[in-house]
């Protein structure tokens, strides 16, 4: 199997190639040419691995060189954290860092091990490298255009472009690396890679605020790595043995812990999810990456991978409860929000909680709908971050107030976003169907708190979109004429997503028969309808229908004449719908504002109980199972 | 043709008056009155009216306001004006401030007079109205409305 | 027998809840001793909306506001059919939010008002409305109606809590007081007309009948819960639904109009003590 190294290899030297190259026009023609070449890669892959029987491929038994190599990199790696850390003064990613690389070293050169593989590739893998090529490929390209209109705005900001593009593409090649990865210790290697740049991207602006942010981007992600190279240390004395698989089948409950923290932190679970939040200072396209497609699902992703192995137990308990809590909490704290990026990045933190809830319960329905739930996220929520980038980058703030009208001054980016909020929790879409079969899979499993904070949890979830939804859609005469400054690149990527989000909900019954179901099968050994045909067939009709009928009823009350009155302002509207008169006599400007319930779900309130929550739950767990195994 | 006046919708508005005439008018919404026995509801939407009942004199603050409110409701409309105030100017008329009655502003269609106006006026005010309200509906079908 | 259960419910339903909403305007007018309009006045209402002149805020609102009727139907369809009651209830949800799009599509003050009300209302009973859903799941072991009809006991019997909890936030959707924070079918308020504001004529006419189709579909869901195998149990459900109906007619009378916090925390507590215990208690004895 020789297009494994192509798929690691050609973005880590697209990477490579990018600090080198300063003018601008070079620089966009080498992202499309180099996303191009990643995802034909990644097509070729694809067919070729189905052409061959689509079986689970073993690969890289003997690799000495690499394991080698591996080992200078995690050294690198630790001396760059240092360096920083020392630079911003700053102690505990130094702690972390160096206890964990010393723990690696001292495993790697105390313990023999049997060689076995390091690679796989299943249909898990296969839907993993479709998001990371097709959402990450695009996400470059939108930030092509993004970075031009960004530094326009940002003139305060230096312009590290090389930079930002290098670690972008690197952070696709670790990605590709950490979902082939078999073999823990180089999985090890690709999630520290992805610490260390997510930690970069967060800083980039160099501001206090972005460093400070970055930091703690770092030290949360070191904390999971650290619980990483704990549970490769104890597998490598207890079991001999390195392999993921190995954790599932005979790992026992402490390694499996130490992963799954790993996994919390990285898809930033509460008491972790501050760190996302902080993220969000980064430039857009950084948070698209880091927050939809790649990043935090690499968290997830290795939740799934354990997911047959926390059914039933405590871990399990833990890690769902924590899901559970966070999806609750996360998007009773999106409610006070007005920033449109923190209200994507609660509600990232509050899906991913849904998705970890569900790989925490680890039976068939559950993992099916955490499949789901993961596909449609990463569409979506990519999506929505892009078209709020651009909206920042043409009306100059991304607070939702302002989105005031989308729907006039710039029609083109509140379609786009429309459908990304619709996607998001309206039925029929996609969302809707994972979160219908995550309740029925909590009802079955019997987990009455996670019934309980799912159906809360949807109504919250319901009512911040809403609002934005309403915001965007309102018709309301601009106060200035906008100039709709999105570069083509940007509208290219955002287009795609659209396209993808649609058929993927019309092709909904296909999705699940055809990739879902191999998925679950390969985890469980075992597969079934988890939602029958026609219920999902009854879903694409609703899903042409939701489209159908407004398109239609546009259509029948276009025929009817009406004359347009202006608004009812209690008969003081003063000219058109945007003055009244005052009780001055005066004109004044109408505001109309949304509901934030700061008062009531602001994070003031919530956030500190609910970190006290998930920490306690976290450490009694921690406690329970080193009790158990000591 | 009788679709109208079976569910007149009023909308009322206080143009400058004393708040006698409409206590009276809110007086026709009780036990004793219950104008709702003819289907009448008092809406406070001009967008859902089908008259506009108005008291007091109309002033140089109220009258942009009574010509919005009329320009917002949909037709076949009517307007009844209630109490000498809004019918003439009444006590008022003289004065610098006053402009006069409703009809100085928007075309009246039934007139009741009172200071207060009773109840039972207002009824039938209100009812006449509704005849006007079924021509007025029987003339914009003919005129292909 | 689907299909016919279906057309009767698109045939029907406006003519049913219109019947029902006069019923409510009458026994309202009776409680408060006036002699109140005659049955059949929500049709003269319907018949004169149709008649005036079409005017509008501007040019969306009328289709919103027929698509959030058409998905209303396709939703209480999918009920009448035996469809999955989830399913329905999502979809109802999706309809209720074109009627906040249309409410709030004009960016008028009284109308945004409503409609931001009306997402409150929305997520006061949402999380009660899933549990109904999750509690019939747990009784009958499906989510599909026609199976829980065909249960040999009623529902009811295992889910006294949802029933009572789902007679509570059914307030809200029947826009009753104290729950009618959106719009209200009492006129001149501190809201003007809140959702429906904006809205005359045709469009009001639409927005009417789309309420008595919702009207109906939630009166079947209250069938659902004593309807059993037994022929008879329908007659009860019929009763029932009466019964209901008047408390709500009763309760409408007796109270004034709550602040929103009061109705969100409140459905929420009674969600959380009437249904969560109620849905624990199955999920222990099963």
């Amino acid at each position: 199997m020789t297009m494994i190294p192509f798929l690691i290899g050609i973005p880590a030297i697209l990477a490579l190639m990018f600090p080198m190259i300063r003018q601008q026009k070079f620089r966009a023609i080498l992202v499309y040419i180099g996303a191009g070449i990643i995802m034909l890669t990644t097509m070729i892959f694809i067919v070729w691995w189905i052409r061959n029987g689509a079986q689970t491929m073993m690969l890289y038994t003997s690799t000495e060189v690499w394991d080698h190599l591996m080992i200078v990199g995690d050294i690198f790696l630790m001396c760059l954290i240092v360096y920083l850390s020392v630079k911003y003064r700053r102690i505990l990613p130094i702690l972390l860092s160096i206890s964990q690389t010393v723990l690696m070293l001292y495993t790697e050169f105390t313990t023999e091990l049997p060689e076995s593989v390091h690679m796989t590739v299943d249909w898990l893998t296969m839907l993993m490298c479709i998001i990371i090529a097709f959402i990450g490929g695009f996400i470059c390209i939108y930030t092509v255009g993004y970075m031009k209109g960004y530094h326009n705005h940002h003139k305060d900001v230096k312009d590290r472009q090389p930079f930002f593009f290098s670690m972008l593409f690197l952070f696709l090649a670790a990605m590709f690396g950490l979902v082939v990865s078999q073999n823990l210790v180089w999985m090890y290697f690709f999630w520290e890679i992805t610490s260390v740049i997510s930690f970069l991207m967060i800083g980039y602006t160099r501001t206090e605020e972005a460093i400070n942010n970055s930091f703690r981007a770092l030290w949360m992600n070191l904390l999971g790595g650290l619980g990483f190279a704990v549970a490769i240390a104890w597998m490598a004395k207890q079991n001999g043995t390195v392999q993921l698989w190995d954790v599932i089948q005979i790992g026992g409950a402490f390694p499996l812990f130490c992963l799954c923290l790993a996994g919390l932190t990285k898809s930033a679970q509460l008491p972790f999810s501050t760190w996302l939040i902080g993220a969000m200072v980064a430039p857009t396209p950084s948070s698209a990456l880091l927050h939809s497609a790649t990043m935090v699902k690499a968290g997830v992703y290795l939740l799934i991978r354990l997911s047959p192995a926390l059914h039933g137990n405590l871990t399990g308990i833990v890690v769902s409860s924590i899901g559970g809590l966070t999806f609750i909490a996360a998007s009773m704290m999106a409610i006070a929000q007005n920033d449109a990026k923190k209200v994507l990045a609660f509600s990232t933190i509050s899906n991913l909680g849904l998705i970890v809830g569900c790989a925490g319960i680890g039976v068939e329905e559950t993992v099916w709908a955490a499949i789901f739930l993961m596909m449609f996220h990463s569409v979506s929520k990519s999506m929505l971050f892009q078209s709020v980038g651009a909206t920042e980058n043409t009306l100059g703030s991304r607070d939702i107030e302002d989105m005031h009208g989308l729907i006039i001054t710039v029609p083109k980016l509140a379609y786009i976003m429309g459908i990304g909020i619709a996607g998001m929790y309206l039925a029929p879409f996609g969302m809707l169907i994972s979160k219908w079969v995550a309740l029925k899979a909590f009802v079955d499993s019997g987990n009455f708190i996670l019934v309980l904070f799912i159906a809360y949890g949807s109504a919250t979830t319901m009512f911040y979109w809403t609002k934005w939804l309403a915001k965007l859609l309102s018709y309301h005469i601009p106060r200035q004429t906008v100039k709709d400054v999105t570069c083509k690149d940007e509208y290219t990527s955002m287009i795609f997503h659209v396209v993808v989000m649609l058929l993927l909900c019309l092709l909904l019954p296909f999705v699940a028969v055809w990739i879902v179901n191999p998925i679950v099968r390969e985890l469980f050994g075992n597969s079934k309808d988890v939602l029958s045909m026609s219920v999902l067939a009854t879903m694409a009709i609703m899903l042409v229908s939701i489209f159908i009928v407004p398109a239609a009823m546009f259509f029948i009350s276009r025929a009817s004449h009406r004359e347009l009155v202006p608004i009812y302002m209690n008969g003081i509207n003063a000219g058109d719908n945007r003055y009244f008169t005052n009780s001055l006599g005066e004109k004044e400007h109408l505001y109309l504002s949304n509901w934030y319930l700061r008062f009531e779900f602001g994070r003031r309130h919530l956030r500190i109980p609910s970190i006290i929550i998930a920490s306690a739950l976290l450490i009694l767990g921690f406690c329970l199972v080193l009790g158990g195994v000591v | 043709m009788k679709k109208l006046s079976k569910s007149p919708w009023l909308l009322h508005y206080d143009a400058s008056s004393c708040n006698g005439c409409d206590i009276e008018v809110l007086d026709c919404l009780t036990p004793k009155y219950d104008i709702e026995r003819f289907g009448i509801i008092n809406t406070g939407d001009p967008f859902q009216a089908d008259i506009l009942l108005i008291t007091g004199g109309v002033n140089s603050q109220t009258e942009p306001v009574v010509k919005q409110l009329y320009r917002q409701m949909p037709n076949p409309k009517v307007v009844v004006a209630v109490g000498i105030c809004a019918c003439t100017g009444g006590v008022f008329k003289e004065c610098y401030n006053i402009k006069g009655g409703i009809d100085t502003v928007i075309p009246v269609d039934v007139y009741v007079p009172g200071c207060a106006a009773r109840p039972e006026a207002i009824i039938d005010g209100v009812v006449k109205a509704l005849a006007i309200l079924d021509e007025k509906r029987a003339a914009m079908k003919q005129n292909g409305g | 027998m689907k299909v016919g259960f279906v057309l009767a419910y698109l045939i029907l339903a406006p003519i049913l809840g219109g019947l029902l909403d006069g019923v409510d305007r009458m026994v309202s007018a009776r409680m408060q001793r006036r002699k109140g309009p005659s049955i059949l006045q929500p049709f003269y209402d319907l018949g004169k909306l149709f008649s005036k002149e079409l005017i509008a805020v501007n040019n969306v609102q009328l289709l919103l506001n027929l698509s959030y009727l058409v998905i209303l139907m396709i939703a209480g369809s999918l009920l009448f059919a035996g469809a999955d009651l989830l399913m329905t209830l999502f979809i109802l949800s999706t309809a209720d939010m074109f009627l906040i799009m249309a409410a709030s599509s004009d960016s008028s003050p009284y109308a945004n008002m409503g409609a931001s009300r009306e997402m409150i209302q929305m997520m006061a009973y949402e999380p009660l409305t899933l549990l109904v859903a999750v509690g019939f799941y747990l009784t009958t072991g499906s989510f599909h109606v026609e199976k829980i009809i065909q249960a040999p006991v009623s529902a009811v019997l295992w889910m006294p809590g949802l029933f009572v909890g789902f007679m509570f936030t059914a307030a809200i959707k029947f826009r009753k007081s104290p729950f009618d924070l959106s719009t209200s079918h009492h006129a001149h308020q501190e809201m003007v007309k809140g959702i429906t504001t904006e809205m005359s004529g045709t469009t009001l006419a639409i927005m009417n009948i789309a309420e008595y189709y919702e009207m109906i579909l939630l009166l079947g869901i209250f069938c659902l819960f004593f309807i059993n195998s037994n022929p008879w149990s329908w007659l009860v459900a019929i009763v029932i639904c009466a019964v209901v109906f008047f408390m709500e007619i009763l309760w409408d009378n007796v109270s004034a109009r709550l602040k929103w916090k009061t109705v969100l925390y409140g459905c929420w507590v009674v969600t959380l003590v009437a249904g969560g215990i109620n849905i624990l208690i199955l999920m222990l004895i099963q």
